[in-house]
């Protein structure tokens, strides 16, 4: 979990990963930059990258075009994540990269060598299901369950944001704790669309999650 | 079976398990990722091929040329289909425009190429090097400027008694017009396919709300018989009406399958869904109401005009007008014009779901205009009748008392009539209710039921469950027929090897396929009565076994010696036409105005429901609140914007076309009245899942109203139609 603290640590991160990437678009020369424009009409660039998923590494030779999405459900067959836009608008991709959620649909496989993927076959199976898993189902919070792998792993990542101090657009204090409310999920969760609208019993779900592990 | 005469005392009644709250049979695995749809089925279909599809990026006119050579050329292609290499396709009974054009364009985003290559990547990128030259047409795409061309169309063209006349003598007149914008289904999941040929044989994993027309609709554009189609969607995710209809992903996945001589995937990218497949068209609607002083209303006219594609249908917005209030004079018409925009076709329920939202809202001005309280005013108007057939009643309608309740519940009593007095910090605080009505239909369905030597029932219907609960019905339904618990039941959907269901649409599905069950039950408990040696009539299936006076016997032993095996369908006789079958409810909703921004803020949301026998109160609940979740999109945010230069609707993705999202939504409350209908199906039950979002928009813009003293007639009502006309503040 990436903690308050390490906030400024990540904006460095950026600000030198930003240089360094145009000091590479900068350095080809022209005929250079031309054949690897010509080279994405053909023969596709594969890379080799190994992602550890639910705890279980796979190496895999791929196109450098594929997403992290695809590479789950195309290659990996862990069909559980969903693509419902592959833009970034609707959340059903919605995976845990070391700790992290994120859309998996944004991001492209090769940018995750070595990382730690947790996706909603990792949280529990239909047999074992994960405490949010099982909540799901108690409080319906679902209908015809396409975002709903999304949903789970999107709030499995917001208790924890909750729980390490991570402000939202929603609370008072940033500086201060923010409070484990059906406001703050709901805000938390507007980034996975249910179509079906299962809202409300969404975040009755989350809310018992939430409350029993306080306690 | 034949459903011809009210029913009696049935199976059903007991009530053990139908009626019950019961967890979705199928949320482990959609919780846990394991339900798999249309484009997932990866064990059933080893080494794809995956298509990307191309879409016209003209609305209206022809293909000059076509140049497929640098796509060809690009790496891992393995075919390329456009309309010159298709074959001949003829156009599905349930579509309006061809699913592959060229060279005619008949609308933005009408697919014109599918690409077909080892990857999905590799697809993609090829299918940007296809290079189409087209000839544009000049087109019509503004419904509004289209008014005057309109004609008569559709099924809800009435008159009853005077109203011309009736009108002009009423004491009280009220005219308005109202306008509801494009909206999109915009499911989560896309619509896709996995095609896959065995010589002549077709087999599509795909996401479709109506198996058995979805085979026909494959065969009839592919030119190939009905019986060498199979179509197969276990899970669906969402449709809302958008996948009612074959649709571009299922034939182009075919014809690419067969070019490339292997399985091939195909999955409608996000942004060509909006233009690429079908929405609910735009609606202009007039409507005059001529009512006494008392609040009688003597003459009601309710007329829409609508654009489609030649050959499309309305919207048929002014349905509900025809039966939901008195008054001896009628008037209700509709009339279509021809818009060059995508198909317009059914969503969530087509007709009342936009012609509540400007009924309601009428409804609510005449109210305020006559000095009457809302929920009187309506009750002052019920009618028990079908007004335009006084001798045909409604089989149950208890629209007073979902109103009387929700006002009771929702604390109607302290509403201020008086609009925008009530202040909550810098919140202008409304409430506004609306009634809610949707029509009942019972559809024919089949479904077949094996008893196994474990004492296992399995049910097979190709009927679908879209989100909508069915798995879980249909188990407790068979249960509670053959006497067994729920876990005793497995239920197999979504083939269309299975008999024929009625399907997933105008909210006929409970009631109709769980009919089909228990039709099929009753067969099946005929004929394990039979084995056992028990008269049919006398025998009780009950924990497990078959009673008969102090004979009882274990379920199972009927299937010791081998799988027994039933199955029927349930058919309608007249009881439909003899009485007429709706269902009803009130919403209620406070709202919160920023009283410097004038953002709106849903602050509570309740619905009460009377839509006879609710078959699991959980799913229905959901059915409810989901469709209250929607009704609230329609009134705050939902518009498919129009193009009107080049013919499109612009905000094609899911940022620029916005769906609530759970910050919008708050907790929301559902309540159903007790009730079983017996004219409607052994189940005596009907459909709830459209219900709910019939009337909502209304009740919000109402409450809008309410806190504002802003009324605005043109959905989607948006914090910059308010600003002009807020209350001055300090």
């Amino acid at each position: 979990m990436h903690g308050p603290g390490e906030f400024e640590l990540s904006r460095r991160g950026i600000l030198v990963g930003g240089a360094a990437s145009v000091a590479m678009t900068a350095a080809p020369p022209i005929a250079e930059a031309q054949e690897a424009a010509s080279a994405g009409a053909g023969a596709p660039v594969l890379a080799r990258v190994t992602l550890k998923v639910n705890g279980k590494p796979h190496t895999l030779e791929l196109d450098t075009r594929t997403t992290l999405l695809d590479a789950l459900r195309e290659h990996l067959q862990f069909t559980g994540t969903k693509k419902g836009c592959d833009h970034g608008q609707c959340g059903a991709c919605t995976v845990i990269v070391d700790g992290r959620r994120i859309n998996s649909c944004l991001s492209l496989a090769v940018m995750h060598e070595g990382d730690s993927v947790t996706t909603i076959e990792g949280l529990g199976t239909a047999e074992k299901l994960h405490p949010m898993q099982a909540a799901f189902v108690k409080h319906d919070g679902y209908q015809c369950g396409y975002c709903t792998p999304g949903q789970i792993c999107s709030a499995v990542a917001v208790l924890d944001e909750i729980r390490a101090g991570i402000p939202s657009h929603v609370t008072g204090d940033v500086a201060g704790k923010p409070a484990m409310s059906a406001e703050e999920i709901r805000e938390r969760m507007s980034g996975n669309i249910c179509r079906c609208g299962a809202y409300s019993n969404i975040v009755e779900a989350i809310s018992e999650v939430a409350a029993r592990r306080k306690a | 079976m034949k459903f011809t005469t009210p029913a009696g005392t049935n199976p059903i009644d007991q009530g053990k398990i139908v009626g019950k709250p019961t967890p979705r049979i199928d949320g482990p695995l959609k919780t846990s990722g394991g339900a798999r749809y249309a484009y997932e089925h990866n064990e059933a279909v080893k080494n794809p091929a995956y298509g990307y599809v191309v879409g016209s990026a003209i609305a209206k006119g022809r293909i000059s040329a076509i140049d497929l050579r640098d796509a060809k050329a690009a790496p891992g292609v393995l075919a390329i289909i456009t309309a010159d290499n298709a074959g001949k396709l003829t156009k599905g009974s349930f579509n309006t425009a061809m699913l592959l054009g060229g060279p005619e364009i008949e609308h933005y985003h009408q697919a014109v190429a599918v690409v077909v290559a080892e990857t999905f990547e590799q697809a993609r990128a090829a299918a940007a090097l296809v290079r189409v030259d087209y000839a544009r047409e000049k087109g019509a795409y503004d419904l509004a400027a289209s008014v005057d061309s309109a004609v008569k169309a559709g099924g809800n063209n009435a008159k009853v008694g005077d109203f011309d006349g009736a009108f002009a003598a009423a004491p009280v007149q009220f005219d308005q017009r109202y306008t509801t914008p494009d909206h999109a289904h915009a499911m989560m999941e896309p619509h896709a396919s996995i095609a896959a040929w065995d010589g002549d044989k077709l087999q599509i994993w795909t996401a479709n709300q109506m198996i058995a027309w979805g085979r026909g609709d494959v065969a009839k554009t592919l030119g190939i018989p009905k019986e060498n189609v199979r179509l197969i969607s276990p899970f669906i995710g969402g449709g809302f009406g958008g996948k009612l209809f074959v649709r571009a992903d299922a034939i182009l996945a075919a014809l690419g399958a067969k070019a490339a001589g292997r399985p091939v995937k195909v999955a409608l990218p996000r942004p060509l869904m909006f233009n690429n497949t079908t929405h609910r068209p735009a609606t202009i609607q007039r409507i005059r109401i001529g009512a006494g002083r008392d609040g009688k209303i003597s003459a009601i006219a309710h007329e829409e005009w609508c654009g489609d594609l030649p050959g499309g249908g309305g919207e048929n917005s002014v349905a509900q007008t025809r039966l939901l209030y008195a008054g001896a004079n009628r008037l209700i018409g509709q009339k279509l014009a021809v818009l060059n925009l995508p198909e317009a076709n059914a969503m969530r329920a087509p007709g009342e779901a936009p012609g509540m939202m400007a009924l309601e809202i009428a409804m609510d001005e005449l109210a305020e205009k006559l000095g009457i309280d809302p929920i009187e005013l309506r009750v002052i108007n019920d009618t028990q009748v079908d007004p335009e057939k006084p001798e045909r009643p409604f089989s149950q309608r208890r629209l007073i008392e979902c109103m009387r309740t929700g006002a009771d519940k929702f604390g109607w009593a302290k509403r201020n009539p008086k609009p925008g007095q009530v202040r909550d910090g810098r919140w202008l605080v409304g409430i506004g209710m609306a009634a809610a009505f949707r029509n009942n239909i019972n559809m024919k369905s089949a479904a077949r039921v094996r008893l196994d030597g474990s004492g296992i029932v399995t049910v097979e219907t190709d009927m679908t469950d879209i989100g909508t609960g069915t798995y879980t019905i249909v188990a407790q339904t068979a249960a509670e027929m053959m006497g067994v618990p729920l876990d005793k039941v497995k239920v197999k959907l979504g083939d269309s090897s299975f008999p024929v269901s009625a399907g997933s649409g105008g909210q006929w599905g409970a009631n109709s396929a769980t009919a089909g069950v228990y039709a099929a039950c009753v067969k099946l408990r005929e004929a394990v009565a039979q084995k056992l040696g028990f008269n049919s009539d006398d025998a009780v299936f009950a924990g497990g076994k078959v009673r008969a006076g102090k004979r009882s016997v274990p379920l199972a032993d009927a299937a010791k010696a081998g799988e027994i095996v039933a199955e029927d369908v349930m058919e309608y006789g007249d009881l439909g036409r003899k009485f007429q079958q709706s269902t009803f409810g009130a919403h209620f909703v406070e709202v919160g105005v920023d009283i410097a921004t004038a953002e709106i803020r849903i602050r509570r949301m309740l619905a009460v429901c009377a839509a006879g026998r609710i078959l699991n109160p959980v799913s229905a609940r959901s059915q409810v609140i989901g469709a209250m979740t929607m009704g609230a999109g329609a009134a705050l945010m939902e518009e498919l914007v129009v193009d009107k230069r080049f013919g499109f609707f612009v905000n094609h993705d899911l940022a620029g076309y916005e769906v609530p999202v759970h910050a919008d939504i708050p907790h929301q409350e559902v309540i159903f009245l007790e009730e079983t209908d017996p004219t409607t199906s052994p189940m005596k039950a009907k459909g709830v899942g459209e219900l709910g979002i019939c009337g909502v928009g209304a009740a919000v813009a109402n409450a809008i109203h309410n806190a504002t003293g802003v009324r605005v007639r043109d959905y989607p009502v948006t914090l910059d139609k308010l600003l002009e006309g807020m209350p001055e503040f300090a």
